[in-house]
């Protein structure tokens, strides 16, 4: 006779299989650290945004405060969003962020796939080779390439000795501190990001798929805007997010290449953070490029990711 | 399998030497660094036929369909389509389609989307390429699938559609790279022959690369047997089968007994050949200078089982023990032991449910073969 199984011999039972265990606890390490590293400090900025100013340590008013024995009172303040949209400031730093980051995608896009087709149409001996010298970057320090470029992109530096030595211009350009400076340090930095995500999607193409469009008389750009192209767009859509995102809140690369001419948000951010202490209205400022950046990309995985996988 | 006669297409064009031929390639060669893959080919191909290209893999079958298609530029030689010569002429703008053995599916397209793409090239208006789409999807009786993506169908029917592609431009020549080749075996004997009428229904010039001679046998008007990348034959499937010209044409197609031996004396249209094996062999034809050597071929089912009282025919004769027996339904074979120690075959059709005289394992059986069927090979 077997004794009854109460409610709880289920979960028990599969928690314990030795199977079953190892396979909670490996999926517990990424929910951890996603719960940890994430969820958890994202949670603190939403508070915070929720908050007001104060001179104090920490610089805000608490959320949740006992009133009198009572009574538990919730404060949120909406000030801080408020003052994103009333403040000029804010409204145009968005604006020209998302500008510049979308310019740097399309000239991203542009030069990367360029990049891409070239390295998978390449001999397999030399694929590689080119393969690393994209990723060889990654191996500085991003901060230190971005200075690197100061030396590249200054009055006496090395474009403008170069342009004047050979004589093509007799004034050296004033390219540092300007959109110029911003837009070609984005698109030298990130890229890498667009490449590596396209050239993994030509690299599956079958290249018979491309004969047979040549057979069926397709010239070959045709064959390359109805064969090569649509099935290489899950690397386009990637590469593009890759460098939009990152590049709509970059901070180092305005901040050392830029000037006052292109404010972008991830620089307003840090001056409201460091330089007034007003670590409310910073928090209001991430939560809302985050709902801006975030929103239109999980309508897109929803949508446009869906009209993509039926078409594969 | 006859060709395109009702529509008074020539029957056997290659026997008329007036006949100007659809395709002709003219001492074709190409090499891919230091390995020819394909060395000097002569062919005529008619206008209507249903033409193999058979060999091993390796033999430069793939190799000289790709050079049709355009795929590959020749090393040396000329390929002439209708008349014009092909060279520098990109794939877009051959007169050719041909059937990929991957298929090559369009995968973000569907089936419809697949069929439609050449005929959009040509710039057609929508409704006909529509129109045009459907016939084809009928034609090979996949009409219900047009919506359908390629990862969404069987191997059967991925290709019908690759096959319905290649024919919807209504090209003068098909090329089709092993169209049954990942079928299974049931699948493929049905597919043959509609193949063979899809063929003659659209009238069109198929050229059909294939490692499987039954394949090569049963659908084409003629064969071209390939080896290291030159032809050894070319002929009709029963040119080949019953006169092969080669020990590598006997041995690939079909099974074959070779004997080999020296020319004794010739006659008057025939020749008597004296064998370590079989004694003396009679074959017709003459022409051969006495003590030449020369090897001689009989199939396994041309040669028959002497009754005991049958009187010696002086022959194509001899005696051997049974050493295996492969009953294969519709007939048996028989291994035979010569005394010279080499093994024959013989092939007898299983006609009745009970065979008179049964063959069992180390009997002994005498055998003969009329000299009509003993095939002098040349190479």
């Amino acid at each position: 006779m077997t004794s009854p199984r109460k409610p709880l011999d289920g979960f028990r039972d599969r928690l314990c299989r030795p199977a079953g265990l190892g396979r909670t606890v490996a999926l517990l390490i990424p929910y951890g650290w996603l719960l940890l590293f994430f969820a958890l400090p994202l949670l603190i900025v939403l508070k915070i945004s929720f908050s007001e100013s104060l001179l104090a340590i920490p610089p805000y008013s608490p959320l949740v405060e006992w009133v009198d024995d009572a009574t538990l009172q919730i404060r949120l303040s909406l000030a801080n969003f408020q003052q994103l949209l009333q403040d000029d400031l804010y409204v145009v730093a968005y604006l020209n962020s998302i500008k510049v980051a979308a310019v740097s995608t399309a000239v991203c896009l542009l030069l990367g796939y360029g990049m891409a087709y070239g390295i998978a149409r390449s001999a397999a001996r030399w694929r590689y080779l080119l393969l690393m010298l994209i990723v060889i970057p990654f191996w500085t320090s991003f901060l230190i390439r971005v200075y690197a470029m100061i030396g590249f992109l200054k009055d006496n530096g090395l474009v403008n000795n170069l342009l004047l030595g050979l004589g093509v211009i007799d004034q050296p350009l004033a390219i540092m501190h300007t959109a110029w400076a911003v837009y070609i340090g984005i698109v030298y930095s990130y890229l890498p990001f667009m490449v590596l995500p396209i050239y993994a999607a030509l690299d599956r193409l079958d290249p018979s798929l491309l004969e047979a469009a040549g057979d069926l008389g397709a010239r070959p750009w045709k064959a390359f805007l109805r064969v090569t192209l649509p099935l290489s767009m899950r690397g386009v859509i990637a590469g593009s997010l890759l460098v939009f995102i990152p590049a709509v809140g970059e901070f180092v690369i305005p901040e050392l290449l830029g000037g006052l001419g292109t404010p972008m948000i991830g620089r307003v951010l840090w001056s409201d953070f460091f330089a007034n202490r007003d670590w409310p209205v910073a928090s209001a400022v991430a939560v809302a490029m985050l709902v801006l950046l975030v929103v239109p990309v999980m309508l897109f995985d929803r949508y446009g990711a869906r009209s993509l996988r039926e078409r594969r | 399998m006859a060709i395109g006669v009702a529509s008074g297409l020539q029957d056997k064009p290659w026997t008329d030497p007036s006949a100007r031929p659809y395709v002709r390639i003219e001492g074709l060669s190409k090499s891919f660094g230091d390995v020819a893959a394909v060395t000097g080919v002569d062919l005529d191909i008619f206008r209507g036929e249903f033409f193999a290209l058979l060999g091993a893999s390796g033999c430069g079958k793939t190799t000289l369909l790709r050079m049709l298609a355009g795929f590959e530029e020749p090393s040396s030689g000329k390929i002439y389509i209708d008349g014009v010569d092909m060279a520098g002429i990109p794939p877009h703008r051959r007169p050719v389609n041909m059937m990929f053995q991957s298929y090559a599916l369009f995968p973000h397209m569907t089936v419809a989307q697949n069929v439609a793409f050449g005929l959009q090239q040509e710039r057609l208006p929508r409704r006909e390429v529509a129109d045009r789409v459907r016939q084809m999807l009928d034609l090979v009786q996949i009409g219900g699938l047009a919506r359908r993506k390629p990862d969404q169908l069987s191997g059967g029917q991925r290709q019908r559609v690759a096959l319905a592609r290649s024919l919807a431009k209504r090209p003068k020549l098909v090329l089709l790279d092993e169209p049954l080749g990942a079928l299974d075996r049931k699948l493929r004997e049905q597919t043959q022959f509609e193949l063979v009428n899809i063929q003659e229904k659209l009238e069109t010039t198929f050229v059909v690369v294939t490692h499987d001679q039954e394949e090569a046998m049963t659908m084409a008007s003629r064969i071209c047997v390939m080896n290291a990348g030159m032809v050894e034959q070319v002929g009709t499937p029963h040119e080949i089968y019953e006169y092969p010209i080669s020990r590598f044409v006997a041995d690939f197609i079909g099974d074959a007994n070779l004997f080999d031996g020296v020319v004794d004396a010739t006659g008057t249209g025939s020749t008597r050949i004296s064998s370590a094996d079989v004694g003396d062999i009679v074959v017709e034809g003459g022409g051969a200078a006495a003590g030449a050597p020369v090897t001689v071929m009989v199939r396994p089912e041309k040669i028959q089982v002497l009754a005991p009282e049958a009187p010696d025919p002086g022959f194509n004769t001899g005696e051997g023990i049974v050493r295996e027996i492969a009953y294969l339904g519709g007939m048996s074979v028989y291994h035979l032991e010569l005394p010279s120690g080499k093994r024959i075959q013989l092939a007898r059709a299983n006609l009745m449910h009970t065979a008179e005289t049964p063959i069992g394992w180390d009997d002994r059986v005498r055998f003969h073969w009329h000299p009509a069927n003993g095939v002098p090979l040349l190479a």
